[in-house]
């Protein structure tokens, strides 16, 4: 690898995406490693104060412009492939999120260079860079190299820490001036998630509960842990049938598939029926008391106690580590 | 208006993956294929599309294991043909794939133009280099949105307006003329189902076409150095201790997954 | 003085009596005719089915369930009125008839019937009998009506009627005994206790009363044979034809003739369905017993067997009756059945749990009914997403748990000794061992508990390994019937391969249809589990070396018992093993389906239902006295028992066991 790496810095109504930080992580670790400058590029409408956040790369480009405003893949991906050239890039950091879906093969496919889709993680051997990406919803995993380790690389969410990305260090900004390319794909609106009870489907993070939460009274405490998470309830099938959460809750056969990258499973046995609605999560932890519960044997971490001990201490923690 | 479907076969998840001898590639003997979800979903949102505005539904699928009844069946849902592109495409990916998509086109001499929708599922889970549907539109010189989970048509049919999905249930609504590639994630309403009997009797009453497509020779930049199977799968590993032991271990496996942060 | 008995030799109104009678009967038979001849035109354009066969068992359901009114004395205390009314309609249509015959053929060398003094005395005894009958459906009717009995204006009216046909009959022969003066009427006890009653009335007018009531009676006769097939009365004509045309023997078995493709095309209009199926409807007499013991309505879902009957009816008069006898009711602009009347929810409520079928007096098929409309909702690809998921799954891995059809024999992994492949070594019993006991990890260590006694008690058996499939019991009765044949020809083909004698099955579903629609049974004799269990202890081939004191009820699973009738093989393996049985109030023939059935394991609960099935079954095992275990012997009742347990909070009084974790306990 001779040239930088770069990474496009992704955002989202004014917020910069926490998988930016994650590939900023990754990418200081990697250019380091291959003793190349990292830069990263931002585009889109009233940008430019976000650029301080991209600390932790040598220099972030910005690309400040009103058409901007959740720019198209191709518009993207024509900027993209002038900085590339113009700075001498060899490889390109993007998310592999729903808002950057098409940028990736469309740069690869402009710059003729191979594209790494579903990369979850990325090490360094002997100067050679090797990808792993996740296959088959993660049943399977595959090491690959390219070649000059040049290319452009989808990250998975959710595979490398944040805290890497986050530094209080100011960047050198340059402001680009780039030509636009036209374009006829025009972000018209955001259409906001329908009224009435959120969608599980779609969370990220989800706190579930079974019987072993006892009471109704005890839903503020585990709600309390979701929303530190930044995630929602959701439940067995026996805490919906009491009214404890509403039916749009259910997880499980007669319920809701879900396949959040978080499942936390609070006292749910994981009976058949609940496990076929979750069992395709990115990372399932489970707190039960039974050290035989059937959750177990499809959890990723497993605390056998009782989660009245755990929760309220889980939820402290994140707070204080929030605050830090 | 001329709406196209590619279909792409994929490894069934539900049974046991293995790892093939030269470390690289999957066991074949052991795998079975199936339509990619995405797929079945942009095949859905197709003939919704057709019931709406008219027009037909031209469905294609590269040769695999169990692609015909895949055909079958997409003609028992609404599609008016049906067809396979005969040859061995075993490990292809996505920059070739979407070539040789394209070369059907340039060999049936359908005409790409004004009316013609191409819909393709937003991405598969074997997608290794990315998604068929960008590549395909870079090609066809077409537009493109993904992660498309709505389509409607502007008053001529010259227009597609389309739902992406952003996150947690956030969408945007883009604009975009045909002739346009999208990557269907979600139909608007899940696939319907269509009864035994009825693709039976397809499969008696009607015939698949076949277009004979050569490979091209791609040179791709990526190499496969192994496949593996992830050590985690299989039983949980245990989190022992006092709870603000476990509470701390719990928020390093989160922090280290990208979950929370700092 | 000479009496004149015979009531038509008179004039009324200057007309003579005979030619009055002559033309109120002809009026009276052609609209009843006109009717009734509708409705044979109508079940001739509906679909085939044959009802003809097995005369000699048809002609006795005859004599016990109309003659003998069996399926009314269920619930005994209408029953028992219901019994006299109908064997005094018996006598009164009779002896009608009879008088009729002598009225208009007045040559014809026979008495009238009520000039024979037996016939009298019957008539006395019948009429009160009758009129207290009478009272008694009023008043319950009127004040305790029993849940989901249509009340109709009908209803009244039919008892009106028939009060009147009694009470002319009871005052005609009052009068008579007037007329005949008190010596011939001692002769005759009737005669003689009624003269004393009526013995202030002259015996001039008494004639005249007596002839009125003959013309009264006759003219309510009549004018109730017009009106009755134009009312819900029709089945009192129906219903023995009804019970005629029986599914005798053939409770387990959906098949039906025609092509397989109009088969799993179902019905929605009355033409699509078959002739019998109509039938239902002119033989419903909307008592509502099919209803309250349905489980489904019981529990708050929205259905309603006899309402789906009913509909029917209103579809089949609406539509049927208009349609020109070349056209079918399409583009007569006429309203369709489902999702107009018989709503799509309800369709899909049903259990297939017999219950309705087992009790309705008039043997009516709601099963085949609700199946052949959920065949026309499967055609539609109208099916629920959960529904859906299962039958996609089904159709590519053959099982409803959606796991690979390669790991179906996985269960045996955790056994110290190998089960035989009957695919390949010849076998006395062939194990079909079902989805959720091969797949299910709840179920896995009963199927494994069975192996083990089966071992034990020497059986010779195997199994089909990936060879054998779903065996499509309930993807029939979901109405996927095109789904059905193909599992059925899989398994058809693996059996072929293999070697056995007969076959053992697990799940009672699975043994329902091997056993009624495989088209199997002539070849090999198909065994539950727990007849064989019962056998091998007969046999002395298992020996029971541990009494089990506990005290433990049994739940009759609706495949194994009201549909194949196993009831005490079970239960004999129940005594063996020193468990005292106590029976629920819901046991046998009337047992409480777990909710499983017809699929319903695999749809979800309608919103807003009072309690699942499984739910009132547990907690009616629990207000048992000291009873520790449930005993099931079906793996989907495991499964839906054990989350009631869990859901109506009962885990700590009751556990849910199977039959075989007995007998392995007692054997050990
Ligand atoms: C047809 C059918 C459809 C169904 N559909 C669904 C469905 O869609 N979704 C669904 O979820 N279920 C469904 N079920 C129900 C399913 O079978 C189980 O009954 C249900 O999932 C069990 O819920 P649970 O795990 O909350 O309860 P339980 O099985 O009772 O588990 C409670 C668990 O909490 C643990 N526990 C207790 N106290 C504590 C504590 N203080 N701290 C930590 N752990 C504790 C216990 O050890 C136990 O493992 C269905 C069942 C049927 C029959
Ligand atoms: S179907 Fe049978 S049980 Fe039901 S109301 Fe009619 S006659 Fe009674
Ligand atoms: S079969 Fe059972 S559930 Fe279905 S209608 Fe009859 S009684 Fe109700």
């Amino acid at each position: 690898m001779q040239g930088p790496i770069l990474i496009l810095a992704e955002h989202l109504r004014g917020d910069i995406a926490s998988l930016t930080f994650e590939m900023l992580g990754i990418g200081r670790k990697l250019a380091d490693d291959m003793k190349v400058p990292l830069h990263s590029v931002i585009f889109g409408k009233d940008v430019a104060p976000l650029a301080s956040q991209l600390g932790v790369s040598d220099s972030v480009f910005v690309l400040n412009h009103p058409q901007l405003d959740m720019p198209s893949s191709e518009v993207v991906a024509a900027l993209l492939k002038t900085l590339f050239e113009q700075k001498n890039v060899s490889l390109v950091l993007i998310g592999g999120t729903n808002v950057s879906t098409g940028i990736g093969p469309k740069l690869s496919f402009r710059l003729n260079l191979p594209f790494v889709n579903f990369c979850r993680n990325i090490r360094v051997k002997d100067g050679l860079v090797s990808f792993t990406s996740q296959l088959f919803g993660g049943k399977i995993l595959s090491d690959v190299r390219l070649q000059e380790n040049r290319g452009v690389v989808s990250v998975y969410p959710g595979s490398f820490p944040i805290d890497a990305g986050k530094s209080d260090r100011k960047p050198s900004i340059e402001m680009l001036d780039l030509p636009l390319e036209e374009t006829k794909v025009i972000f018209k609106k955001y259409l906001e998630p329908e009224a009435g009870d959120i969608d599980i489907t779609k969370q990220d993070v989800l706190v579930s509960v079974g019987r072993g939460i006892a009471n109704a009274d005890n839903i503020a405490l585990v709600n309390e842990l979701a929303d530190a998470l930044g995630g929602a309830l959701c439940a067995s099938r026996p805490v919906i049938d009491q009214g404890w959460l509403p039916l749009s809750r259910q997880v499980g056969k007669s319920g809701m598939t879900v396949k959040p990258k978080l499942y936390l499973s609070l006292g749910v046995s994981g009976a058949p029926e609940h496990v076929e609605g979750m069992k395709d999560s990115g990372l399932i932890v489970a707190i039960n008391t039974d050290p035989n519960a059937p959750i177990f044997g499809i959890s990723h971490y497993g605390i056998c106690a009782d989660l009245f001990d755990i929760v309220p201490t889980l939820i402290e923690e994140i707070k204080t580590h929030k605050s830090e | 208006m001329d709406i196209f479907v590619f279909l792409k076969m994929v490894p069934d998840v539900v049974e046991e993956l293995l790892i093939g001898e030269d470390g690289k590639s999957l066991d074949t003997q052991w795998l079975r294929m199936k339509l990619s979800d995405p797929d079945e979903h942009a095949l859905e949102e197709a003939v919704i599309l057709k019931e709406k505005y008219g027009g037909t539904v031209t469905v294609v699928a590269m040769e695999a294991p169990e692609v015909e009844e895949v055909l079958f069946t997409a003609i028992a849902k609404g599609a008016d043909c049906a067809v396979k592109l005969p040859g061995d495409w075993a490990g292809i990916q996505a920059p070739a794939i979407a070539k040789l998509f394209a070369s059907y086109f340039s060999l049936t001499q359908h005409q790409i133009g004004s009316e013609t929708l191409i819909l393709i599922g937003s991405q598969a889970i074997d997608d290794l280099e990315g998604e068929v549907a960008p590549y395909l539109a870079e090609i066809l010189g077409a537009h493109y949105v993904g992660v498309v989970t709505g389509i409607r048509l502007d008053e001529e049919k010259k227009k597609a307006i389309v739902m992406k999905e952003f996150a947690g249930g956030l969408r945007g609504e883009f604009e975009l003329p045909l002739p346009a590639v999208l990557g269907v994630q979600a139909a608007e309403k899940p696939p319907r189902y269509v009864p035994v009997a009825k693709v039976r009797s397809i499969m008696k009453s009607t015939r698949i076409e076949t277009v004979d497509v050569s490979p091209s020779e791609i040179i791709s930049g990526l190499s496969v150095e192994r496949l593996f199977i992830p050590e985690v799968a299989g039983k949980a590993k245990m989190i022992e201790g006092p709870p603000e032991k476990v509470s701390t271990q719990i928020i390093e496996i989160l922090v280290e997954c990208g979950i929370i942060r700092r | 003085m000479i009496i004149e008995m015979d009531p038509v030799t008179i004039n009324i109104f200057g007309v003579s009596g005979y030619i009055l009678l002559w033309i109120i009967t002809l009026i009276a038979f052609g609209l009843f005719g006109k009717r009734i001849i509708a409705f044979i035109k109508l079940l001739l354009r509906a679909h085939p089915e044959n009802r003809f066969d097995q005369l000699g068992k048809r002609i006795r359901y005859l004599i016990t369930f109309v003659l003998g009114q069996k399926r009314l004395l269920h619930e005994y205390v209408i029953g028992i009125a219901h019994f006299i009314i109908f064997w005094g309609f018996i006598l009164f249509a009779g002896t009608f008839g009879w008088n009729l015959l002598k009225g208009l053929f007045p040559f014809l060398p026979i008495p009238y019937a009520d000039e024979i003094g037996i016939i009298r005395i019957f008539f006395l005894v019948f009429s009160l009998l009758v009129l207290v009958s009478l009272v008694f459906a009023v008043i319950r009717r009127a004040f305790f009506p029993p849940p989901h009995l249509q009340q109709s204006l009908d209803a009244f009216i039919i008892i009106t009627l028939i009060s009147l046909v009694v009470l002319s009959t009871l005052f005609g022969i009052g009068f008579r005994a007037v007329t005949v003066g008190q010596m011939e009427a001692s002769l005759n006890p009737a005669d003689n206790l009624l003269y004393k009653i009526f013995l202030g009335i002259p015996i001039d007018s008494a004639q005249g009363w007596h002839h009125m009531m003959f013309w009264m009676h006759l003219l309510v006769v009549l004018g109730f044979l017009a009106y009755l097939p134009y009312s819900k009365h029709l089945h009192l004509l129906a219903s023995p034809f009804s019970v005629f045309f029986a599914n005798i023997d053939r409770a387990g078995s959906l098949d039906v003739p025609g092509s397989k493709n109009e088969t799993s095309a179902g019905a929605s209009r009355w033409d699509e369905f078959t002739w019998r199926q109509l039938f239902n409807t002119f033989a419903c007499a909307e008592c509502g017993r099919c209803d309250r013991v349905c489980p489904a309505l019981t529990s708050g879902y929205e259905l309603s067997p006899r309402m789906i009957v009913h509909h029917l009816k209103e579809h089949l008069m609406e539509a049927g009756l208009r349609s020109k006898d070349d056209k079918t009711s399409e583009g007569d602009g006429l309203s369709p059945l489902i999702g107009k009347t018989v709503s799509v929810a309800e369709l899909w409520a049903c259990t297939t749990c017999y219950a309705c079928m087992e009790r309705c007096p008039v043997f009516n098929e709601h099963i085949p009914l609700i199946v052949n409309m959920r065949r026309y909702l499967v055609a539609q690809g109208s099916v629920d997403t959960t529904l859906q998921d299962v039958l996609t799954k089904m159709s590519r891995y053959w099982n409803s748990l959606g796991q690979s059809d390669r790991v179906r024999a996985k269960w045996t992994q955790g056994l110290d000794f190998k089960i035989k492949d009957a695919r390949k070594e010849q076998v006395e019993y062939l194990w079909f061992v079902g989805d959720y006991a091969s797949y299910d990890p709840r179920i896995q260590n009963i199927t494994r508990t069975t192996a083990k006694v089966f071992q034990k008690a020497g059986l010779d058996f195997g199994i089909l390994f990936e060879g054998e499939r779903n065996s499509g019991n309930d993807v029939r009765r979901i109405g996927e019937e095109g789904l059905f044949e193909i599992l059925k020809e899989k398994n058809m083909q693996a059996l072929e391969k293999a070697q056995f004698k007969m076959i053992v099955t697990t799940d009672p579903h699975t043994y329902n249809t091997l056993k009624n629609e495989y088209g199997l049974n002539g070849t090999y004799q198909i065994k539950h589990y727990t007849e064989v269990l019962d056998k091998l202890i007969q046999q002395g081939k298992l020996r029971i070396s541990k009494r089990l004191n506990q005290t433990v009820t049994y739940h009759d699973s609706c495949y194994l018992g009201r549909y194949n009738g196993i009831y005490d093989a079970p239960r004999r393996v129940l005594k063996t093993v020193g468990t005292k049985l106590v029976e629920m109030p819901r046991n046998r023939s009337k047992s409480y389906c777990c909710g499983a059935g017809g699929g319903r394991i695999w749809m979800s609960d309608q919103p807003g239902i009072k309690e699942r099935p499984s739910e009132s079954r547990i907690r009616e095992a629990v207000s048992l006295r000291g009873v520790q275990a449930l005993v099931v012997s079906c793996p989907k009742d495991i499964v839906m028992f054990q989350d009631a347990l869990k859901t109506t909070g009962n885990e700590e009084k009751l556990s849910v066991k199977d039959i075989s974790d007995l007998l392995c306990e007692a054997i050990e």
